[in-house]
Parts: structure tokens; C-alpha cells; sequence
């Protein structure tokens, strides 16, 4: 089989054991339908490859997070499942059908990062266009109650704000009740406030059953709703477990300072650190044990000015996941 | 739990229509556009010869009606497909589109039907105007045989739109319809007659897809240049033509962004 199904557990610091759910076995009678399965999946744009065999199984009624840096595959991946773009090699499927089939597409909600509709149509008139595509559709008035727009029912989408509208895409992808959602970055662009109200909303449709497969940058968010993650990085499936497997194998504190001299690397042996800029004097690192970390070097005699913890992002806790690999591009 | 798995097709044609008539309506650009200017172009060309009759007894007025419906109805065609498309691709509603249900074939018959009501919209406004103001008057059947010959006939125009939609962008696609739609139109004799075109336009003339969709409404009127077959055998042709182009457009534009 071409592909590599052992890369998904080979993440450096980061044991077999993060593959607790899902993934990688295919049982020839699975007790739950799978919605989604990518077997091998690899897709190839020009000289890029986007996907470099994914395998991935969503079961129904489960909540995944699909995690990962930009341009790591995650809309690529969705785009696959989807049918929107077809795998260079490999196979997927959806409902256990070809995702092209309509049988199989009137199961899903979805909504995408970058998709549009006709401005000139108001919320209402979209709302009911896309109920008539489903066969068992909610009522439209509670689709955009869900979405929170009742009071932007009657506008077109072309005088929308960048949340409204995102809303709007929310009331698009759940108006046919569909069994499996796919949210593609759902809470970008979104304040505090409608952030908070689309993950509660997000969260009521899991507990009804629904199988919802979402994508974000966010640890936090992906920690909030989902029990499995599932971490992409350059086209590859390098993590996929829960959430809190995931925040203990990722470092999570950044410690930055300004060295006195400049330092060799040599003076971090031994100490549990993930490097991120060691150039000039000025030194970043990743580690989840900042306390040891500092004392030690204390101890080895290290002067240094400017320190500072804080809190890793995830786009840096990548690099420690991924470290070891070949570099980036 | 197999209710009914996919929506009934009828429901979703239904919808898709409306939403596509709203669309258009909504943008006047184009809803003003394609009702006003063939009134408009026989008010100018038209109207102080309405009352006129040719060597034969023709009525000039009807067949300058004739010309503008046909220069009306191919222009629905091209802008709501050129256009239309243009704007699909450019604001991804290609792309949501995909990911529901709906299957494309619905969504083009849509477009077709909606091309319809307006290109019959666009005639019935010119030939009310015609009547009312102009004082042409013809038997009703001539009038619904001019509506029905345009309408079936302008495939070839639909072609032409998506091409031109495939190939351009939203900013570029209306100009080279206008660049490409109203040469064609005035080089097939549409707003002047043709034996009062330049020569070599002239020369052009019979080889061009509005002239033969012109036929088709000027025979209505009793003008013998064509019989009705040989026009239609020159669109079937231009259909074939514009429609593979329009393919070949549509095939780079599928393997750029869904493939």
C-alpha cells in the first residue's frame, strides 16, 4: 500500500499511545458507520503535495477537531471528504458512498472558509434556497434563530458584517438537518461574543447525535468541543487522540530571553526544551517545565536579561510537535 | 430511518429558479439593461421608419421588431450566463454550491429558465412598445411565432455566455460581451439593414450566428433570404462550436479549482 500508515505515530517525544480513538483500524464490521474515510489519501497539486497519504476513519456521532498550522491540509482534507477536489491516489468516502453522490452530500452541512453566495439575496431567501436541497429541512425561522440573525432575517447577504455573514454560513450548513456538519474554521472572524454563542451552538448539535468535523487553529477551541483531535502538519496526520493527550505531549509555556554572552546550544543538554530561535543573543525556546528549565540553567551559570514565560500559541507548540521532521518549507 | 434520502428534484429546480430570477432582477445593471436598450434601439432606428412599408409590402416596423427581439434575446443569453457565471466564479458560490446537494444539472436549467423569463420579458416589452407607440401591427400569431422562434433558437448564445463567463473575470466579462455581442449584432444587419453596411462587413454577414438567429424572426415577418431549416442548421452549428469552447473553458476552470 502506498503511503506510510506508521508516520501517524511516529511524532517525536509523542509515544504510539496518542491513537486512542479512531484511526487506523478498520474493523471489517464496524460496530458504528463511519461518515467519513480517507484510505491512503494523498492529493498532489502541481509539484505540491498537499496530502501525503492520510488515513483517517470519522465514526458517527463523533466530535472532531481537525488541528493544524496553515497550508498543513486541512481544507484540502475537507475538500476531499467533500468531493469537491478528488484524491491523487487513495481513496475516500462519505456515508460509505462517493462523496459526489447525492445521497451521500444531502447527509452533510458544510461550511467553508472561502465560499460565497449571491449578495443580493437576503438571509431568509438563502436560508429557504438551501432547505430545498435537503430532503428533511428545519424550519427556516429556526435555522436563523440558531444562527442568531433573526434581526438581519430581511437583509441581503451583501450588507452583512464579516460575522453576520459567517453566521449566515452556520444557518446554510445546519437548515437541512443534516446528520454530519463540517465547519471549516467556524469561529474565525467572529468577536467574543458570537464566538462564545457558536461554540454553545456547535456543542447542542453534538449532544443531539450530530457527527461534526470542524478545523481550527485553536487548541482551545478544538480542547472545548471536540473528544478527538486530530493533528495535520505538511499533509501528514502526525497526532490523533483527545484533546488532553494532546495539551501534555505539546509544550506549553514559550520562555524567551536575551543571553549575556551569546550561547551554544550545548548549554540546553539534557533539558526538556524545544528551540525555536537560538540567533544573536536573543533566545526562544518551548518547554513544559519552565521551572527546571530556568533553574538549570541558572545553575550552568547562565546571565540573562529580558526573561520571559508566557503561554505557547499552537502555531509554536507545532514546531515542537513536529520537530525532527524535515524542515519546513 | 430512510424518509426520503435526497430532496425531490422539482422542489429544488423551483427554488433554484426563483433565486436565480431574484438575482437577476436585483441587479438593474442587467434587469434595466436587457428590457430597456432593445426599446430603446427602436426608438432610435426604428421608429421614424415604423410606418414604413418595403417594395414587397413588408411592414418595416415589424421587421425592425424582429431585429431588436433577436438583438434582445441573444443578449439575455449572453450577459445572464456570461456575466452570471463571471460573478460565480469570482465570489466562490461555485464552490458553495458543491458542497450541497444540489446537482448541477438542476442549477443550469435553472439559469435556462431564467434566461427564458427574461428574454421573453425583453420581447413582450419591445413588441408592446412596438404596437402601442410604433403602431406596428401584426396578427398575434406572427407575433407569438417571432417570440417562439427567438427563445427556441438562441442556444448558440448560451454557449457564447459561458464561454466568455469561463474565461473571464466579473470586471472583464461584461465588456467583452458587449465587445463581442454588439459588433456581431450590428455586422448581421440587426440595427441597419444589411445592404447599407460596409462591404466587407457585408461580406462577413451570412457567416455570422446573429444573422441566422435574425432569420428566424424575419421570415416570421415575411422577409424569404432564408428558409427557416438552413437558419437553424447554422445555429445547430454555432452551437456546437460555442458550446465546445465553452467546455474547453469550463474543463481548465475544473481542474484549476475542483480537482
Amino acid at each position: 500500500m502506498a503511503g506510510d500508515p506508521e508516520n501517524s505515530s511516529s511524532v517525536p517525544g509523542v509515544p504510539g499511545r496518542l491513537r486512542t480513538s479512531g484511526g487506523m483500524g478498520r474493523p471489517s464490521r464496524p460496530p458504528i458507520p463511519s461518515v467519513v474515510e480517507m484510505i491512503a489519501a494523498r492529493k498532489r497539486f502541481g509539484d505540491v503535495e498537499a496530502l501525503k497519504g492520510v488515513d483517517l476513519t470519522i465514526r458517527a456521532g463523533e466530535v472532531v477537531a481537525m488541528l493544524g498550522p496553515n497550508g498543513a491540509g486541512k481544507t484540502t482534507s475537507i475538500s476531499l471528504m467533500l468531493g469537491v477536489r478528488k484524491p491523487t491516489s487513495g481513496e475516500v468516502r462519505l456515508f460509505g458512498l462517493d462523496p459526489n453522490d447525492r445521497r451521500a452530500r444531502s447527509r452533510c452541512g458544510v461550511m467553508l472558509q472561502e465560499a460565497g453566495v449571491p449578495s443580493v439575496l437576503t438571509v431568509r431567501e438563502l436560508v429557504d434556497l438551501f432547505r430545498a436541497y435537503y430532503p428533511a429541512p428545519i424550519p427556516a425561522r429556526d435555522a436563523i434563530a440558531i444562527a442568531g440573525l433573526e434581526e438581519k432575517a430581511n437583509s441581503t447577504a451583501g450588507t452583512l458584517s464579516g460575522g453576520e455573514r459567517k453566521r449566515l454560513y452556520f444557518a446554510l450548513a445546519i437548515c437541512g438537518d443534516p446528520e454530519a456538519l463540517f465547519l471549516d474554521e467556524p469561529s474565525v472572524g467572529l468577536d467574543v461574543e458570537a464566538r462564545r454563542a457558536m461554540l454553545a451552538t456547535v456543542r447542542a448539535l453534538a449532544a443531539r447525535g450530530k457527527t461534526i468535523l470542524l478545523t481550527t487553529h485553536y487548541l482551545e477551541e478544538a480542547d472545548q468541543l471536540a473528544e478527538r483531535i486530530v493533528v495535520i502538519d505538511r499533509g501528514v496526520v502526525i497526532a490523533d487522540t483527545t484533546p488532553r493527550d494532546i495539551k501534555a505531549s505539546v509544550p506549553s509555556k514559550r520562555i524567551s530571553f536575551t543571553a549575556e554572552p551569546p550561547l551554544a546550544e550545548a548549554i540546553f543538554k539534557d533539558l526538556p526544551v524545544t528551540i525555536l530561535e537560538l540567533s544573536s543573543r536573543r533566545v526562544r525556546l518551548l518547554s513544559n517545565e519552565p521551572e527546571r528549565v530556568l533553574q538549570t540553567l541558572f545553575e550552568r551559570g547562565l546571565t540573562m536579561r529580558d526573561l520571559e514565560v508566557s503561554g505557547a500559541d499552537l502555531e509554536e507548540a507545532f514546531v515542537s510537535l513536529t520537530s525532527g521532521r524535515e524542515p519546513r518549507r | 430511518m430512510t424518509p426520503a434520502a435526497v430532496a425531490p428534484l422539482g422542489r429544488m429546480l423551483l427554488a433554484q429558479t426563483m433565486a436565480h430570477l431574484r438575482i437577476r432582477w436585483r441587479i438593474p445593471a442587467f434587469s434595466v439593461t436587457i428590457t430597456a436598450l432593445p426599446i430603446l434601439f427602436f426608438s432610435f432606428f426604428g421608429l421614424p421608419f415604423a410606418s414604413y412599408t418595403f417594395p414587397d409590402g413588408r411592414s418595416v416596423g415589424a421587421h425592425l421588431i424582429a431585429s431588436f427581439g433577436a438583438y434582445g434575446v441573444g443578449s439575455v443569453m449572453v450577459y445572464a450566463f456570461g456575466i452570471g457565471v463571471a460573478n460565480e466564479r469570482a465570489t466562490k458560490m461555485d464552490l458553495q454550491m458543491r458542497v450541497t446537494p444540489l446537482p448541477p444539472l438542476v442549477d443550469l436549467f435553472a439559469k435556462m429558465l431564467t434566461a427564458l423569463v427574461f428574454g421573453l420579458a425583453s420581447l413582450l416589452a419591445l413588441i408592446a412598445f412596438g404596437v402601442t407607440v410604433g403602431g406596428v401591427h401584426q396578427p398575434v400569431s406572427v407575433w407569438a411565432t417571432i417570440v417562439l422562434r427567438l427563445l427556441a433558437g438562441s442556444v448558440p448564445f448560451i454557449g457564447l455566455g459561458f464561454t466568455i463567463g469561463y474565461v473571464f473575470g466579473p470586471n472583464t466579462a461584461p465588456a467583452m460581451a458587449n465587445l463581442v455581442y454588439l459588433p456581431l449584432s450590428f455586422a448581421s444587419g440587426l440595427f441597419m439593414p444589411v445592404d447599407d453596411l460596409p462591404r466587407f462587413v457585408r461580406l462577413l454577414s451570412p457567416y455570422l450566428p446573429n444573422y441566422h438567429y435574425a432569420q428566424l424572426a424575419w421570415s416570421a415577418v415575411g422577409a424569404r433570404t432564408e428558409s427557416v431549416g438552413v437558419s437553424l442548421l447554422w445555429l445547430a452549428a454555432y452551437t456546437a462550436l460555442f458550446l465546445t469552447l465553452a467546455l474547453i473553458a469550463y474543463r481548465r476552470e475544473e481542474r484549476r479549482n475542483f480537482e
